[in-house]
């Protein structure tokens, strides 16, 4: 593995939750205490429900939102340290696409205004270069170079995320977050986004953190996957042994709401979220978790394994997750390997 | 928005800004309203070429003549031509609505934008000092500020541009505050715009619709106000002609030459009611509800 790009130890951020008149009333903890790495030119995902603050650590990670605590290391240096300045000149090393194409650019800039803007910002090339860079740009991310000219309201959602893309691309960046950045578009436009994105990352050796709830996209372009849920990373491994062999009650649920993707052994998630404003004690998937026990309302589990890490107290007594099996039949065997996977660790419970 | 709407051979699409003129070229009465404000701002910069008489001038051996071929509005009392009179003031009194307002702009803008985007204590203050002085009445405030740098057109101006001035920080600070919260202007900072170029470039540009049509609204209250001001002789100096002293002084003889009254009075309303329909036209072409199709 490559020396890490970007490093994330124990970030936190809370949002204050206000009553009518304006008092403080605890906390919204969006994340809290989350540590990962992105290695130079790997592509990471991040995934969970909506509400899991998936958005807010992508925000967290480049300072578009200030971290209440932790260290944001990005090439080694804390981005948390730098002034105003220092921080602005660093953007041109990490740039973010947006999942509303319809929202990020600003109605009033021609295409070539907003993708020549970063190149003004940060003298990228020599104001009689512009033009032709933004047309090589253009040309990169599939439009005609003669579009330059127009408007943002005369595009349509997937030409409109390829010139956020084209944009995003024109500082020469490090690092691209792509908060859900095909969920907005159509099903059809989706797929030559996604293609898009695989040939950028390949040909320019980007590395890539990938925001998204669609897991089918992220088994197409990730190399590693961690799994949020209430602000914490609860599984985190090579795309293919977290989706082959989930170890976390959750991302088997996760795995198993895909159509056809039938793990067994599955619980099906049941109720909403808890509310982050006062989540559950100990491990935070328990009140949904089939396999809850009473220590995971105690201790909060540690993330544990070498290359592919879970955050499960009881990850290595689950019953095994079987990939693309009866789908159907799952729910009648789910319900007795869990009567028989209880009946197991109470035994155990009792011995101990 | 499908990606056919747009004839793809054009290789220069329609600005924002054309599109909102197109529009409001087809409003009629919009279109009437800005062609006699074009008017009226024609006369006041042709007033030495197209006035008949001069304006100071005064004879004794035709005071309060009733209209006529030579006197189209009638003299005055001390025997001025009314309608060279009426000319020479719109220069007082269109110069005195867009000069203020322009001063309101330029204070009460930036200060919006700075509140809005700004937040915090800085927000709180500039707010509150705008709501302190909208909760006096326009014309009390202007009157006030005026009285107190002394009478002269160039300080009713100042006094109608401080007055006007707290409407533009609370419209662009709420425009700016519902910015803040766009993609667009996130976006703006993960690019690496420091907040000055995030507001002068990529917000301001998107609040001038709204800020265009209070400006147009605000020079007719302006023009009133520089005409009341002028009235309670606050304003334009006499002998200088400017339509609210010459409404003042035909106060005096309503009933025996109400021509005195009429032609300013007309001018004003006429001007006002312009600057309005034309707010109201610019409003409906720049409504961006309009885009949706």
């Amino acid at each position: 593995m490559s020396a890490p790009l970007l490093e994330l130890r124990d970030v936190a951020k809370g949002f204050p939750v206000r009553d009518a008149l304006g008092r403080r009333r605890g906390a919204v903890r969006a994340v809290d205490g989350v540590s990962l790495i992105v290695p130079k030119g790997s592509v990471l995902a991040i995934v969970g429900e909506s509400g899991c603050g998936k958005s807010t650590l992508g925000r967290l990670a480049l300072r578009l939102i200030e971290a209440d605590q932790g260290q944001i290391l990005f090439e080694g240096e804390d981005l948390r340290g730098l002034s105003a300045r220092a921080l602005r000149a660093r953007r041109r090393d990490m740039q973010l696409i947006f999942q509303d194409p319809f929202a990020s650019l600003d109605p009033r800039m021609t295409v070539e205004q907003a993708v020549a803007e970063p190149l003004r910002l940060h003298g990228i090339v020599p104001r009689a270069q512009e033009a032709q860079r933004v047309a090589e740009l253009l040309s990169r991310v599939g439009l005609r170079p003669e579009l330059a000219r127009r408007w943002p309201h005369e595009f349509s959602g997937g030409q409109r995320q390829r010139i956020a893309i084209a944009r995003a691309l024109a500082s020469e960046p490090k690092l691209i977050i792509g908060d859900e950045p095909v969920s907005a578009l159509d099903v059809s436009v989706q797929a030559q986004v996604v293609n898009l994105l695989q040939d950028l990352i390949r040909e320019l050796g980007l590395t890539f953190v990938l925001i998204s709830h669609d897991l089918g996209v992220v088994r197409h372009i990730a190399d590693r996957v961690a799994v949020m849920y209430l602000g914490r990373i609860v599984e985190e491994g090579p795309t293919a042994q977290v989706f082959g062999a989930p170890r976390h009650p959750y991302t088997r649920a996760l795995l198993a709401a895909v159509p056809g993707q039938g793990h067994a052994h599955a619980p099906l998630l049941e109720g909403d979220i808890p509310s982050p404003i006062n989540p559950p004690s100990g491990c935070r998937f328990r009140t949904r978790c089939p396999y809850a026990q009473p220590l995971c309302a105690e201790q909060v589990p540690p993330m544990e394994g070498t290359s592919h890490l879970a955050a499960c107290h009881f990850q290595q007594n689950l019953p095994p997750a079987l990939v693309g099996q009866d789908a159907e039949t799952g729910g009648e065997r789910l319900r007795r390997l869990q009567a028989y996977f209880t009946d197991q660790t109470q035994k155990q419970g009792e011995l101990a | 928005m499908s990606a056919t709407a747009a004839p793809a051979v054009l290789a220069r699409g329609e600005s924002p800004t054309r599109r909102a003129i197109r529009r409001f070229l087809r409003h009629r009465l919009a279109l009437a309203g800005f062609l006699v404000v074009l008017t009226f701002v024609l006369v006041a910069i042709l007033a030495p070429w197209i006035a008949p008489y001069d304006p100071i001038e005064t004879s004794w051996s035709r005071i309060r003549r009733p209209p006529s071929e030579l006197y189209w509005f009638g003299t005055d009392e001390n025997g001025r031509d009314v309608l060279s009179r009426v000319i020479w003031g719109a220069r007082a009194s269109l110069m005195a609505g867009v000069v203020s307002v322009v001063g309101a702009v330029l204070i009460g803008v930036p200060l919006g934008l700075l509140a809005g985007l700004a937040g915090g204590w800085v927000d709180a203050l500039i707010s509150r000092v705008a709501d302190a002085m909208l909760s006096i009445p326009f014309l009390i405030l202007a009157i006030a500020l005026a009285a107190f740098l002394g009478p002269a057109l160039e300080n009713a101006m100042l006094a109608i541009a401080i007055t006007a001035s707290p409407i533009f920080v609370r419209l662009s600070r709420g425009m700016a505050l519902d910015a803040k919260s766009t993609d667009w202007v996130e976006a703006a900072r993960s690019l690496g715009n420091p907040p000055w170029r995030t507001a002068f470039v990529h917000v301001l540009p998107n609040i001038i619709p709204p800020l265009l049509v209070q400006s147009t609204l605000s020079i007719a209250e302006a023009i009133i106000a520089e005409a009341s001001l002028s009235f309670l002789g606050l304003g334009q100096q006499p002998p200088a002609p400017s339509w609210g002293s010459m409404l003042n002084s035909a106060q005096r003889f309503l009933e025996t030459a109400p021509w005195l009254a009429i032609a300013p009075g007309a001018a004003i309303f006429v001007v006002v009611l312009a600057f309005n329909l034309m707010g109201d036209g610019l409003r409906d072409a720049l409504d961006p509800r309009a885009d949706r199709k």
